[in-house]
């Protein structure tokens, strides 16, 4: 059950516009084992669509994008590759 | 090593693409390049190498900034008109990069001084405009093993390739001996478009980028031909002579020779 992974690692990009969400998000799965997973907080709505297709087009899974409240979202990907 | 907020800004362009990435920038930050002049196609080199974060940069040139150059060679300015060319170049890219150390080499590069000066550098660059250096350069890079992105231009048309010894093809390969003396024209003689040296240094640029990256296919065993009055690339394969006298099996070249035999200096 997807609910129920628990992520290896969290970052918190709250205030961040692209295309810095996305580094920060792609360095923090850089500096992760193949397997692991990583939590992503973030507040800039156009990210929460384009860092789950920009992962998915660097071969990682993505595994949750939810809209936790009225600003922010929670992205959940797992590292696939290198 | 970690990225500063500035650096994540600065090379943020890089970070995102999957070739690249922070572990493609780290290689570019602890990547050593050294460019052969600083002229038409060692300022677009240094410029795209430098802004790129190319950690050390070394440059070997003993001219001065003259007005003529100012058409082309994109470091340097009004303002550093008399200054060496390495000193302009070197505040300039220092300027656009502080990420990157610039060591300028005040001299004309030798048969006495290349090797010590190459020693330390991971890729050269061939930015030099005259066939001595060219032949000097190629055989120097071929006998300690360094790989070489050379760069030639000559009115309209400008010329790429990429050498890595033992693996490829090399400028003898391709031109086995320097044309004579007197036959063919220098740049000084031929005039050039200044934009021509900027799109052939730009392509070396990326070139040295895609060595130190490990990514894509540098242009091992072809010369790409650039014309720029019919705006068309032509890519020429180019075999690894196995009589090739300084790479191929039983070199003749085993040392470097008196490369300016009969030549007048180029400036
Ligand atoms: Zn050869």
């Amino acid at each position: 059950m997807e609910e129920d992974i628990k992520p290896d690692k969290k970052i918190n990009i709250k205030g961040l516009v692209c295309p810095y969400t996305f580094v920060k998000a792609k360095l923090a799965v850089e500096d992760m084992e193949v397997g692991q997973v990583l939590e992503i907080l973030l507040d800039y709505e156009e990210a929460s669509r384009s860092i789950p297709k920009s992962m998915e087009d660097h071969g990682q899974k993505v595994l949750k994008v939810e809209k936790i409240n009225d600003t922010d979202w929670v992205l959940v990907i797992r590292k696939e590759k290198e | 090593m970690d990225f500063t907020e500035d650096q994540l800004q600065r090379y943020s362009r890089h970070i995102i693409l999957p070739e690249v990435g922070g572990k493609g920038q780290r290689r570019l930050l602890g990547a050593k390049v050294f460019i052969v002049g600083a002229g038409g196609l060692g300022c677009p080199v240094g410029y795209y190498l430098a802004a790129a974060g190319v950690g050390t940069i070394g440059i070997v040139d003993g001219d001065t900034v003259e007005l003529s150059n100012l058409q082309r060679q994109i470091a340097h300015s009004t303002k550093t008109l008399g200054m060496y060319k390495i000193d302009s170049a070197k505040a300039t890219f220092e300027s656009l990069n502080p990420d990157v150390k610039i060591i300028g080499i005040k001299e004309r590069i030798s048969k006495d001084n290349i090797f010590d000066l190459i020693k330390d550098y991971d890729v050269v660059v061939d930015g030099s405009d005259n066939f001595p250096t060219r032949y000097l350069v190629n055989d120097a890079c071929v006998m300690a093993k360094k790989s070489l992105v050379s760069g030639a231009i000559l009115k309209f048309e400008g010329h790429v390739t990429t050498i890595v010894p033992g693996e490829g093809h090399c400028y003898r390969c391709l031109f086995e001996e320097m044309p004579p003396p007197g036959l063919v024209p220098s740049c000084q003689e031929a005039g050039v478009i200044g934009a021509i040296p900027g799109v052939v240094g730009s392509l070396q640029a990326i070139e040295v980028v895609k060595l130190i990256l490990g990514k894509g296919d540098v242009l091992k065993n072809i010369l790409l031909i650039y014309d720029a009055l019919k705006t068309t690339f032509r890519r020429i394969r180019v075999p690894k002579n196995p009589d090739c006298p300084v790479c191929g099996k039983n070199p003749t070249i085993t040392e470097l020779l008196d490369y300016d035999a009969g030549y007048c200096a180029v400036r």
